[in-house]
């Protein structure tokens, strides 16, 4: 079984490019040359600088003593979240500014969910001096108001999407609407593995290199580069992408890929992707959605703005078919107990997206001897008003 | 096999006025009576959308007609329910115009299938892309005798233009400048420069110019350019007004036409 992308742009039946007319020359040219500007040499020069000196790569692998002792297995954390910004975001949007300038366009826009994609799009532009425009909803604007100032201070304008369930599905409509609208100098910088080929491969292969350095970790602190279990959350499913990529092929490394249920996979309430969705096609890719029998698209729920989103990434959708990864959800409840578990246990406060996959550890049903690496996809910073609330901190 | 677009065309080679709207809007069962309408009232041919929630390629205008027909209740069965008898009482060119997702749902052989019955002569999808349609689905169209009718922007390469051209029959859409549909910002007809390109392609198919024609200005030059010209949110706009179906889509026409 192949699991990375033919040359159609298709994982197994699900992917490809299905976009308007409009965007055609764009993504096409995209197509025609990501793959090339990405293994030039000046460019992997200029992106290995900016990963090391300014993301701040390698992000540590971390042994999580007291975490493993209360699950009784060895587990390891991914520190993405020590990243500059604090997410795995920025390994995609300093990949694909760099590309951006490759290109000649001068306005990137960007959707954002959690807003960690909007601020690592914003810090990139900053950096390198280009026009930014991020679509977030409305609803998300309110929840993740830290990183709504951030964008701001960073020079980017942050356009509200009013539409639909006003989430990360709607700043993506918005997103493409805008792209459609300023087809010659706009890039669009996508902020997970989705959307129409080459999008999701690109993507993946800018996260990738979170598996590339576990693999050396892993030899260095276990003697073994391959765990037993990699454990990510998937809301369209970058940093899962990431943290699987280099171990795709090697079937003894066991994949576990963690969705939102929100309130419960059967409240309809739920971002529960791979339970509740069926093949369909949202934002240009063929792949699994949440939609009513008449193919109209579900609005999706998660307590975490950055996993509520209808569909996945076509890769997770192959990679569920294939049952190359195994497939877990995590109520909304849950992903907050494991909030407090880490904060409490090892002093590190993770995002909301994060402790769906911290939470799963429950669930996959590791020996003492087992490694398992634990994708800490980013920090909690934006998420400690609804922390403070919930865990009844504010008084 | 006949199919009236074709006809049309050789009948009425100018000035053809070709009018969208949303089934189910504004009422979910306008869907007859506003075809009824539009035929009395002179226009050429007529494009039924069908609602999808999440209408990438379309404007604000677009985007709440859908959502107030999806509330409305319509759907592609549905649709199809209300047109079953419609070949007997109009015989004018008929186009679905639509979303991929939902007729991948509804089964796209069943959909052409249906479609035929009911008496629809050609499909717009603008996210099936070429490629999967050559490859996937062209000889299905062309079994139950739809023009697959595709959209050109002024960014597309001459030669990508001459294969929709060659894959298609019926109409090419050319989509006046780049942007969602609705958008008035005064570029519709401006692109003269790529109007004449097309042109002087001398393309197979005649086109259609489409996408912020909103006026009777607006509509005559885009007719200088092509056959003629296809409107959209501005009819939507004033299905919204004060009055009866019956006024408004006799205004609006007579406010296009001179
Ligand atoms: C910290 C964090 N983790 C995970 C995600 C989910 O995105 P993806 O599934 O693409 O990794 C987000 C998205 O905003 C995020 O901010």
């Amino acid at each position: 079984m192949k699991y990375s992308v033919d040359e159609n742009g298709f994982y197994g039946k699900f992917g490809g490019a299905y976009i308007p007319e409009m965007l055609h020359p764009n993504v096409e040219e995209l197509r025609e040359n990501y793959l090339k500007i990405m293994q030039s040499p000046d460019f992997q020069e200029e992106l290995q600088v900016l990963l090391k000196d300014y993301v701040g790569r390698p992000t540590p692998l971390y042994f999580a003593k007291r975490l493993s002792a209360k699950y009784n297995t060895q587990i390891y954390l991914k520190r993405e979240d020590l990243n500059h910004t604090g997410a795995h975001k920025i390994n995609n949007t300093v990949g694909q500014v760099l590309m951006a300038q490759r290109l000649g366009k001068k306005r990137i826009i960007a959707e954002t969910g959690a807003g960690q994609h909007g601020v690592a799009t914003a810090t990139v532009c900053a950096l390198m001096n280009l026009e930014c425009i991020v679509y977030m909803g409305e609803v998300d604007i309110l929840r993740q108001a830290p990183n709504v100032a951030r964008m701001k201070m960073l020079g980017a304008t942050v356009v509200p999407a009013t539409s639909g369930s006003r989430t990360l599905k709607d700043a993506t409509n918005e997103a493409i609407r805008d792209w459609i609208n300023n087809p010659e100098d706009t890039y669009y910088i996508i902020g997970s593995v989705v959307g129409p080929h080459p999008y999701p491969d690109m993507v993946a292969r800018f996260q990738a290199i979170i598996s590339e350095e576990m693999k050396w970790q892993l030899k260095e602190k276990t003697g073994n580069e391959n765990p037993n279990y990699v454990v990510a959350c998937v809301g369209g499913g970058s940093n899962a992408a990431g943290a699987f990529y280099h171990y795709l092929d090697t079937p003894e490394v066991k994949l576990v890929a963690v969705e939102a249920a929100g309130m419960g996979v059967e409240s309809g309430e739920s971002a529960a992707t791979s339970v509740l969705g069926k093949e369909g096609v949202i934002h240009g890719s063929r792949t699994l959605l949440m939609q009513t029998e008449d193919g109209q698209v579900t609005e999706p729920y998660s307590i975490s703005a950055g996993l509520d989103y209808p569909g996945v990434g076509p890769m997770h959708a192959h990679l569920f078919e294939s049952k190359r990864a195994i497939f877990e959800n995590i109520t909304d409840e849950e992903a907050l107990q494991a909030v407090l578990e880490l904060t409490r246990l090892e002093g590190i406060i993770p995002a909301l997206e994060s402790a769906h996959a911290l939470a799963a550890l429950s669930r996959i049903g590791a020996k003492p001897d087992d490694v398992v690496v634990v994708n800490l996809s980013g920090r909690g910073d934006k998420d400690l008003s609804t922390y403070l609330d919930r865990f009844q901190l504010n008084g | 096999m006949d199919n009236r677009i074709k006809s049309l065309f050789e009948q009425k080679p100018q000035g053809l006025l070709s009018v969208y709207f949303t089934a189910g809007y504004p009422n979910l069962e306008d869907t007859v009576p506003i075809i009824l309408e539009l035929e009395k009232n002179g226009v050429d041919l007529i494009e039924v959308g069908m609602p999808f929630s999440d209408p990438l390629a379309d404007g604000p205008t677009i985007q709440q007609s859908s959502d107030i027909a999806l509330r409305n209740g319509m759907t592609i069965p549905k649709l199809f329910e209300q047109l079953k008898d419609i070949r007997q009482q109009t015989q004018i060119p008929l186009v679905l115009m639509g979303y991929l997702n939902p007729v991948m749902q509804y089964g796209v052989e069943r959909f052409c299938q249906k479609a035929q019955e009911v008496g629809i002569d050609g499909i717009i999808l603008p996210d099936l892309p070429l490629s999967d349609y050559v490859r996937e689905y062209k000889q299905m169209f062309e079994q139950h005798n739809l023009s697959k009718i595709f959209l050109v922007t002024p960014q597309t390469p001459e030669k990508r233009i001459r294969e929709i051209d060659s894959h298609t029959n019926g109409f090419v859409y050319m989509v006046s400048s780049a942007s969602t549909t609705g958008s008035t910002n005064g570029k519709a007809v401006a692109n003269t420069d790529y109007f004449q390109r097309v042109r002087q392609m001398e393309l197979r198919n005649p086109s259609l110019i489409g996408f912020g024609i909103h006026d009777n200005d607006t509509f005559s030059q885009a007719c200088q350019h092509a056959k003629g010209a296809i409107i959209g949110s501005a009819f939507i706009k004033a299905l919204a007004q004060e009055g009866s179906l019956q006024e408004n889509i006799e205004s609006f026409i007579q406010r296009i036409r001179n």
